[in-house]
């Protein structure tokens, strides 16, 4: 058996381990001893990459202990809340890294072929075409996910100093690293597209809002373009430059796929982006025909676009319409004023009072949660409850929160137990039988318009049907619209009180009510 | 059989396979299947090591290739070791009770 049979053997082990792992996360108990299995296996994968030649160890060693550290420091730093965006960075560098592996093979082939090397297949062409426009597609649309979920793109009010620093660097890096690039390829259309391109990318992401005229149609270009240049670049694989103007047009069509996407249908974006970055490193695998590439990427690939159809299908929406669709109020939409005339409004005491006298509770988590931290202060609320003998539990919409699973990862934190984090389906039958539903922060995903009125831009869309429990206690700030951009009857229904307060304070103040009742 | 063939079989056989495992994760823990999946996406290290690690003289030798390939390395390394460390911090809180 040669060092390729061992290599090819241990790649086979490290695929196992992968496949054991994302079996393994089904359970929370067997879940960590999963993740442990996946590292495992991506170990082994590098080491007998390593065992299977001879190299130059300063590169190796300079490039994983860089990257570790940034990785170990991010993912030890960061905060539960900020979850979305750190997945959503991620998956852009992963794109980021299967556009360079692709870009540096092609090069090292060229660079074979001309000291005699036979060159490259057809498959090779072709794979790393495709690796460049998803790896690209990726990369930029990551970065506009990771820029709205932080709030520096698209957004009208002021900025941060370390936001704009971002903002305006990202898009002055792009832009300028095109005109430079630009320049030294000399005047002919490839060199303009590319300085088109990276300046279409850097100016497109300046504007305070992600919609505006001709959007559709550069979406359209772009995504021709690309093709286009894949065409020319299999024809012609010696003619590196075109890759990278391959990865600039590509580029172009991420990002403007990405900004076209509306707040409310971010956590598809993350999941859809996910399942992206496993496609880019599969064909990476086609590229330098190496199989735990192919198996590793099409396994997070898989999961990508299951998570991705989960979400729609929470949304009662098709990938397509959140893809290339607009939400939003439509013409007929009732007047919110008109909507919220009959609305009550309750103090931390009132609240109190109605909780002390119920056998059931329903907490219904939300966005809102997550900004006011308030995971903490609502589990000390649910315990204080259940310490007096009533029944608590966590009604969780798949998409509340900004990524699948937002809310089940805040309330882990605060050490609810899993058991008590129900399905939107285990809940919704016996709402009839719970005496209080406190709806946290969320709007939409409880919205009974969504049932009733069919001419609704949310119709359709499956909610937590807390309008059926007997009181209903909603949390929030003021009276303003979620994502869908519509009023919700729900506030102002008869067996609603609201209690306008920031999350985590309602949280905190109405246990302080309650242990003074 | 051609390689080409092979490496297809191989790629549709693994969606196929991801399809049938996921779907059977509960949706309690999907933010960590995500963070984990993305872990494992940073699989283009192996890709980015080989080209990265090429020596002088070598058939993938070229001073503009090792520079990508060194890039993708510290990016696909940011991506697998902070990808498996924050999903195991999830992961922990989920295991306490």
């Amino acid at each position: 058996m040669g060092m390729q049979d061992l290599t090819n053997i241990i790649y086979l082990i490290a695929a196992i381990l992968f496949i054991l792992d994302l079996k393994m996360l089904a359970h929370p108990r067997t879940a960590v001893r999963g993740n442990q299995l996946g590292a495992l296996g991506m170990l082994l994968a590098i080491v007998a990459t390593l065992m299977s030649g001879t190299w130059d160890w300063t590169y190796i060693i300079l490039g994983i202990g860089i990257g570790s550290l940034i990785g170990a420091v991010a993912a030890l730093r960061v905060k539960m809340t900020s979850m979305p965006e750190l997945v959503g960075l991620f998956n852009g560098f992963g794109g980021a890294a299967s556009v360079l592996v692709a870009g540096s093979a092609l090069v090292a082939t060229f660079n074979a072929v001309n000291a005699g090397a036979a060159g490259g297949s057809m498959q090779t062409k072709v794979a790393t075409v495709l690796s460049g426009i998803i790896g690209s597609v990726t990369f930029f649309g990551s970065y506009v996910a990771f820029g709205k979920l932080a709030e520096f793109l698209c957004v009208k009010w002021k900025l941060h100093t370390w936001q704009k620093i971002v903002k305006y660097g990202f898009s002055l890096a792009v832009a300028g690293s095109g005109i430079w690039y630009g320049l030294t390829m000399g005047t002919n259309p490839l060199s303009i597209t590319f300085m088109v391109s990276a300046v279409l990318i850097g100016g497109l992401l300046l504007p305070k809002k992600d919609r505006f005229p001709g959007m559709d149609l550069l979406k359209g270009l772009s995504a021709i373009a690309s093709v286009a240049l894949g065409v020319m670049l299999v024809l012609d694989p010696s003619n590196t430059p075109l890759f990278w103007v391959l990865v600039a047009v590509a580029g172009v069509l991420g990002v403007i796929l990405t900004l076209s996407i509306g707040g409310a249908d971010m956590p598809v974006v993350i999941a859809l982006l996910n399942s992206y970055s496993g496609l880019a490193a599969a064909a990476t695998g086609f590229v330098i025909d190496n199989t735990v590439l192919i198996i590793a990427g099409s396994l997070v690939g898989a999961s990508g676009l299951i998570l991705t159809k989960i979400m729609c299908k929470a949304m009662n929406r098709s990938l397509a319409n959140v893809l290339f669709g607009t939400m939003g109020p439509t013409a007929d939409t009732p007047d919110a004023d008109e909507v919220y005339k009959t609305v009550k409004s309750a103090s931390a005491d009132e609240v109190a009072m109605t909780l002390e006298v119920a056998q059931r509770v329903s907490i219904v988590p939300g966005y809102g949660m997550a900004v006011s931290q308030a995971q903490h202060a609502v589990r000390d609320v649910a315990n204080f409850l259940e310490d007096k003998g009533i029944e608590v539990e966590f009604a969780i919409h798949p998409v509340a929160g900004r990524m699948p699973g937002h809310m089940n990862v805040l309330l882990a934190e605060a050490d609810v137990p899993y058991d008590k984090l129900k399905e939107m389906d285990e809940v919704n039958p016996t709402m009839e039988q719970v005496d209080v539903a406190i709806v946290l922060g969320a709007n939409d995903v409880v919205n009974p318009v969504a049932r009733t009125d069919p001419s609704s831009p949310i119709a359709g869309m499956p909610i937590i049907d807390v309008d059926k429990a007997r009181t209903v206690v909603v949390i929030k700030r003021s009276l303003s619209p979620g994502f869908a951009g519509i009023p919700n009857p729900l506030f102002a229904a008869d067996n609603t009180l609201m209690f306008f307060s920031d999350g985590k304070k309602a949280m905190l103040d109405l246990l302080a009510a309650l242990k003074e009742t | 059989m051609s390689s080409l063939i092979m490496l297809i079989t191989v790629f549709v056989l693994a969606i196929f396979v991801g399809i049938e495992i996921i779907t059977k994760v509960p949706p309690t823990l999907h933010t960590p299947l995500m963070s984990g999946s993305n872990a494992i996406s940073g699989i283009t290290i192996v890709g980015a090591l080989i080209l990265a690690g090429a020596l002088e003289g070598q058939d993938l030798f070229s001073p503009l290739a090792k520079t990508m390939a060194f890039v993708a390395v510290i990016f696909a390394s940011i991506n697998v070791v902070g990808g498996f460390l924050v999903t195991g911090r999830m992961l922990k809180m989920f295991q306490r009770k």
